[in-house]
């Protein structure tokens, strides 16, 4: 770093390369999700009404169908989807010190993305009939 | 977790209860408590496909007088959730931001959400029980 550097704000590097551009991103693909899951909870809540005492067989059936499996795949990705967005929020307001929030913010995320992973892959298996 | 000494501005506890401030913490908190039973979703549907007896443990689970106290808790977060949600996104469109119209949302919100669990499970009892 050259000496003048030192007297430069950072601002003054910033300036006149416009927007990031994704300032919205996070607000917007929260509400789309939300959107989403208000349909999706529903759906989901009459689906497991439905399969009140029916035995494992029907219940591995209900999930197999194209429909279900489809609409089901949709809802586990909008709602790990929409939780990591929810809980990165959370810890932004609420944890302060920088270590701690970068590593729950990655832990959020990691968690988020193998459960979804996971509870995809539990669905796909049932609906190929494994 | 504050990592400095600095003092923070005036928090939850300077302000008098209002129905407004109660929306705002429980959309967060059922936000959270939902985070934690999306992980019991996947934890069921990786029941469901490793074979009847990991889904048998599930219903037993699911059954019991304690999984039967954590689902009814379940539905109403999720209730509570469902419908503050649209109480949100109606605000994010511009409606309901006069100080009356703010209250008595709030008020649909909370009191909504116990008539939506009271109707989902009565729906399950009509059903023939849970799981």
């Amino acid at each position: 770093m050259s000496q003048s550097d030192k007297y430069r704000h950072p601002i003054k590097n910033a300036r006149g390369l416009g927007s990031a551009k994704d300032g919205v991103h996070h607000f917007m693909v929260q509400r789309v999700t939300a959107v989403a899951l208000l349909a999706l909870c529903v759906y989901v809540v009459y689906l497991l009404v439905s399969l009140i005492g029916s035995d494992y067989q029907a219940a591995r059936a209900a999930v197999a169908h194209p429909c279900n499996a489809t609409l089901l795949v949709a809802f586990l990705v909008a709602m790990f989807w929409h939780g990591q967005l929810g809980m990165q929020v959370v810890i932004e307001d609420y944890v302060h010190t920088p270590w701690l929030a970068l590593t729950s913010q990655l832990v959020v995320k990691f968690v988020c993305a193998l459960a979804a992973l996971a509870s995809i892959f539990a669905v796909v298996r049932i609906a190929l009939g494994a | 977790m504050p990592s400095t000494t600095r003092p923070l501005s005036p928090h939850l506890q300077v302000y008098r209860w209002q129905i407004q401030m109660v929306t705002s913490i429980l959309h967060r908190a059922t936000g959270v408590i939902l985070v934690i039973g999306s992980l019991l979703v996947a934890a069921a549907l990786l029941a469901l496909a490793s074979g009847p007896e990991s889904w048998a443990c599930v219903l037993g689970l699911a059954g019991a007088w304690y999984g039967q106290v954590i689902l009814i808790g379940w539905t109403w977060a999720l209730a509570y959730h469902w419908l503050n949600g649209i109480r949100h996104l109606l605000q994010d469109a511009g409606f309901g931001f006069s100080i009356a119209r703010f209250v008595s949302n709030s008020w649909i919100s909370v009191i909504g959400s116990f008539v939506l669990t009271a109707i989902v499970w009565a729906v399950v009892a009509w059903c023939g029980g849970a799981a």
